[in-house]
């Protein structure tokens, strides 16, 4: 808490990055999302993805809820539910969420329900694995930012 | 040889008839040469066969003579005479046997008629004189014995009468006659069973008659099997002149080969050859067999299996040949054709394996190649992040070796991944995975930017120019990206290569090439570039000359062999891949057109590509006038689109002032400005340029780079709905003066900021998914735009209708209604001037009076498809629907930020 760690910290943070970027999780959008963070919108990154996180989980509920009903046949509203996670997660950089999002959405083309429910239990797996890599990234970023806050008066 | 069978019956069979021969020890065994001792009933079906003789010719007063003086004769003689001698005797051990059975029948009697006697004896206790000694009563007994035995007749007679009574003596005498009766009897029937016997003896046949009956039989037997069969049996003497024939040529009479040889009844091939063999045999007193074809006039071609064996007289000495000849034709033809069957086999395989070795090689080849594109791509994602990172890194307060070391990681994990860019540009030009795109351009201007491009990075003292005749369209259509690809790999080449004079671009229209001519264009070509038959082309031909090393003649051929560098000194001078030429000349050939090089060791270089291109109709406006913006606002060029000639000096100062900000050529990644000491007089301008656009657009805060942490909890709670942030920038003031860490992006998007603010364009964005409406206007923000969002294509045509807009940003998939849907029918509503298409698809959009009334501008309303697939086809279904272009998802502020310049100025 004395503004010592600011390199350690940003060391770390890249390092996660990194790993997230070499495992496929992130690709190079999320980079362009980190362009458009400027002095005008600082937490422009930390915001969208909040905004994604909410919507996300909207929708995979909504998908749950639907895959769950017995008689559901409801795939084209699955088509357009994933349509839209696929969307947004490519537009985040989520790129495995992504991954697996069309990989969903091909089984629910096919109305392939076990395919479905597989699909489904994936991306809620690799949502929540990006959310936990996030919530990480922006607990870091955000000792950080504090860390270089810290100023000492000459 | 000698002859031929009447009937070719061989033909059919398919039986190797070769080895059917009789084996060599046969002959010598008398008995199996003719099975003549048959059961009655074999040799009745024999004697049913009508045997034809007719065609039998023999020497009849020679044969016999033959077999009475030849060994082979005289022991089938012998054979014949031993049969009947074993036959006789058969009969003679039958008749023995018989009288063997009788004479035991005798004995039986004689016993039994003993037995009698003594009993009788023993009863009549007949007084025997007593033996003074007991040898001689032995003997005596003995001899009484004998005696007995001998008497055949004296039985014993039984008497019932007293002993040595006149009755008993008469009684006795009775029966001993009546015993003598039947003694002759027996004597009388043996006499008539031995007269029986002799008769019997002589009714039997005479040998020479049964002799005779054998051998016909045997030769029937002969005719039977051989009449029919293609076999040719004759016999010639010393002199090899027949002596017997059996199955002779039909056309040949009996007077015509009896006492000839071959060589006088018969001319053509393999008759001497048959001489000869036989003439061996003969010599070498050895049997053998041979195969010899015939070139007769009499038959043909006939190919025969001879078997020759010298014949000896009984002295042992020669006195001819036997010969046999069997007709193998069919056989030998389809010996021969079953070798050529398996030769053309073996042939076929070895071409097997030799194909299976190349498409071994060739999938080798290909999952290699495979490989290489998915390492290259594996290898992409990671260095792009270590690129980011560094690039991220280089916005952070850095010292100025801290950021000289960081420009060079930057600029080494540029070069890294524009290698791997190459690599899977090449693959995939390989693969065919590569589509091009046909696009409307100005040559001028890519020549241009071109130059201007690499002027902007360029270090030496080089003049660069571009000289574009006056007969060159204005306008033509190809894949410019490509082309630009090109010219940007030719020229970073020629600069590279060359230390003083020039590099440049020339451009001039030629007629149709010799290796497209004919053909007028490669179909393909035509297709890829889309042209069509009716659309005017025309063949274009660049030439980027240089005044550098040149290249070695020797070198030329391997030049455009990928990592392949002119020599391996070359290699390690000047750096780079080797992958450029290569793909220029994948990229070249797969517009349908060629490259080619020229060169002259230390004068110079010229890589020359000849292009076919469609001649763009000249009433629409140009869809390329990207970088216009870029004009080189220290040479004021009055027309940019007729201009023919540019020049581009090393000004230094100069170039680098107005270099920074040329970027958004894809060959270039985006950050470029790596040079420290120009870089200074962008920071001043960019620094200028911030300080007015920050004023406008926020509220500069001087806390003096504090930041609490209440107020970062302000800033990272959820505020997407305000569009313009008011909170400030605290990075920015904290900095400071440092400034000039702005990313190169900011710079250039502070520039056009700039610029548009006079006229602002009206943008509307259709998209329903929010986070990437909230990144959209992140990126406009950035780029110093505003627009109007709408959620759906209807909201998009309800808002199109109240306001007139500049650019259309139109996501193609959204609930209620699609972007391509949308489009058609805002197209149809440019078209026709009211919604009725609309209407009638079933859209319901509110039209006021006054709203109808109001005039739109007449002009094509600029629509940009933003779509999820990047693959060609469904770009190309977008300019189906009547959009303009097409950004590819996940939007980024490069695509954004050359689309918009496209389309607003």
């Amino acid at each position: 808490m004395l503004g010592l760690g600011v390199d350690r910290l940003q060391a770390d943070i890249n390092r996660l990055l990194t790993s997230l970027f070499h495992q496929g999780v992130l690709d190079e959008q999320f980079l362009q999302l980190q362009q458009l963070q400027d002095e005008t919108s600082p937490t422009f990154v930390y915001d969208v993805i909040n905004i994604y996180f909410d919507e996300s989980e909207k929708l995979l509920r909504s998908l749950r809820l639907l895959l769950m009903d017995r008689e559901f046949s409801d795939y084209k509203k699955i088509g357009l539910h994933l349509n839209q996670l696929v969307g947004s997660s490519s537009s985040i950089g989520a790129r495995r969420v992504r991954n697996v999002c069309v990989a969903f959405r091909s089984a629910s083309e096919l109305n392939n329900r076990p395919g479905c429910l597989r699909g489904l239990e994936v991306v809620e797996h690799e949502y929540h694995y990006l959310k936990n890599m996030m919530h990480e990234l922006f607990q870091l970023e955000q000792q950080r930012l504090l860390a270089a806050g810290v100023r000492y008066p000459m | 040889m000698a002859c031929e069978m009447e009937n070719d019956q061989t033909e059919e069979m398919d039986i190797e008839v070769l080895s059917s021969m009789w084996p060599e020890d046969v002959g010598t065994q008398a008995d199996n040469q003719f099975n003549v001792e048959k059961p009655a009933g074999d040799s009745d079906t024999l004697k049913e066969v009508d045997i034809a003789e007719k065609r039998t010719m023999a020497d009849l007063k020679r044969l016999p003579e033959l077999m009475n003086t030849t060994d082979q004769g005289s022991s089938q003689l012998t054979n014949l005479v031993k049969q009947w001698e074993y036959m006789q005797d058969h009969a003679v051990k039958l008749l023995r046997e018989e009288l063997k059975i009788l004479t035991k029948q005798r004995e039986e009697a004689e016993a039994k008629e003993l037995k009698i006697i003594e009993e009788h004896n023993f009863e009549s206790q007949e007084p025997e004189n007593v033996p003074v000694l007991d040898d001689t009563s032995h003997l005596f007994r003995r001899f009484k014995h004998k005696k007995r035995d001998a008497l055949v007749g004296s039985k014993r007679v039984e008497i019932d009468e007293e002993f040595d009574t006149v009755q008993y003596w008469k009684q006795k005498a009775f029966s001993l006659e009546k015993m003598l009766e039947a003694s002759t009897e027996r004597e009388r029937r043996l006499i008539e069973k031995l007269n029986e016997s002799l008769k019997t003896m002589e009714s039997h046949s005479a040998p020479v008659e049964e002799l005779t009956q054998n051998l016909k039989r045997a030769e029937g037997f002969l005719h039977f099997i051989l009449q029919n069969a293609p076999i040719v049996m004759g016999h010639q003497d010393k002199d090899l002149r027949y002596l017997f024939i059996y199955n002779k040529f039909p056309t040949l009479r009996e007077q015509d080969i009896l006492g000839k040889t071959d060589v006088e009844i018969f001319h053509g091939g393999g008759v001497k050859e048959s001489e000869d063999f036989k003439r061996e045999v003969l010599e070498k007193g050895k049997a053998s067999k041979r195969e010899i074809t015939f070139e007769t006039e009499l038959f043909g071609s006939k190919t025969f299996l001879i078997y020759v064996e010298p014949v000896y007289n009984k002295a042992r000495e020669k006195i001819g040949i036997n010969y046999m000849g069997m007709e193998v034709t069919d056989q030998v033809r389809k010996r021969e054709k079953m070798a050529k069957l398996r030769e053309d086999n073996a042939v076929r395989k070895a071409m097997e394996s030799e194909l299976n070795k190349t498409i071994h090689i060739t999938e080798e080849t290909m999952r290699a190649k495979q490989m290489l594109a998915t390492m290259s791509h594996e290898i992409r994602s990671p260095s792009s992040g270590v690129v980011g990172m560094a690039e991220i890194l280089s916005t952070t307060k850095l010292d100025k070796e801290q950021r000289q070391l960081l420009n060079v990681m930057i600029s080494s994990g540029d070069l890294v991944l524009q290698l791997i860019n190459d690599i899977l540009d090449l693959s995939k030009v390989e693969s065919g995975v590569m589509r091009l795109e046909a696009t409307k351009f100005r040559p001028r201007e890519v020549v241009k930017h071109v130059l201007q491009t690499a002027a902007a990075s360029l270090k030496k003292d080089l003049t660069l120019e571009g000289n574009i005749t006056d007969e060159v369209p204005i306008e033509v259509v190809g894949d410019v990206l490509r082309i630009r690809q090109i010219l940007t790999n030719l020229i970073s080449n020629a600069i590279k290569f060359t230390h003083e004079g020039k590099v440049g671009i020339k451009l001039k229209v030629i007629s149709v090439p010799s290796f497209a001519s004919g053909m007028e264009l490669n179909a393909d070509a035509e297709e890829q570039n889309g042209l069509t038959e009716t659309e005017t082309s025309v063949w274009i031909r660049c030439d980027v000359y240089d005044t550098g090393i040149g290249i070695p003649g020797k070198a030329l051929p391997c030049l455009f062999k990928k990592y392949m560098q002119a020599s391996a000194d070359h290699a390690r001078k000047y750096g780079g891949t080797g992958l450029g030429l290569a793909i220029c000349k994948q990229l070249v050939e797969l517009m349908g057109g060629q490259l080619t090089v020229t060169s002259q060791v230390n004068a110079g270089s010229t890589f020359t590509f000849i292009l076919p291109y469609k001649v763009a109709t000249s009433d629409d406006h140009s869809d390329d006038q990207d970088f216009s913006d870029m004009v080189d606002h220290h040479q004021p060029e009055p027309d940019d689109t007729t201009e023919g000639y540019f020049q581009f000096k090393p000004l230094l100062g100069s170039i680098y002032s107005n270099g920074g900000p040329v970027i958004g050529n894809n060959s270039f990644l985006p950050h470029k400005v790596m040079l420290t000491s120009p870089l200074k007089r962008i920071n001043g301008f960019v620094s200028d340029t911030s300080n007015n656009t920050a004023q406008s657009e926020t509220t500069q805060v001087e806390n003096n780079g504090y930041i609490d942490e209440t107020r970062l909890e302000t800033c990272s709670g959820p505020c997407p709905s305000k569009e313009t942030e008011s909170c400030s920038s605290s990075q920015a003031s904290s900095e400071g003066g440092a400034l000039e860490m702005e990313s190169e992006l900011t710079v250039s998007s502070r520039r056009e900021e700039e610029e548009t603010e006079t006229t602002k364009p009206k943008i509307l964005l259709v998209e329903d998914n929010k986070i990437n409406i909230m990144v959209a206007k992140s990126m406009m923000k950035q780029l110093g735009y505003t627009f109007d969002i709408a959620n759906n294509g209807v909201e998009a045509m309800t808002a199109i209708k109240g306001t007139s807009y500049d650019l259309v940003l139109m996501d193609v998939c959204m609930p209620v209604l699609d972007g391509l849907k949308a489009t058609r029918l805002i197209r149809s509503y440019e078209e026709s001037g009211n919604w009725d298409a609309a209407i009638e698809a079933g859209v319901d959009i509110k039209i006021s009076e006054n709203e109808q009334a109001c005039v739109h501008s007449t002009n094509r309303l600029p629509i940009i498809a933003m779509t999820a697939n990047t693959l060609a086809e469904s770009s190309e279904e977008c300019y189906a629907n009547g959009m303009d272009s097409f950004i590819s998802k996940p939007v980024t502020l490069q695509k954004l930020k050359e689309c918009l310049r496209r389309y607003l100025h």
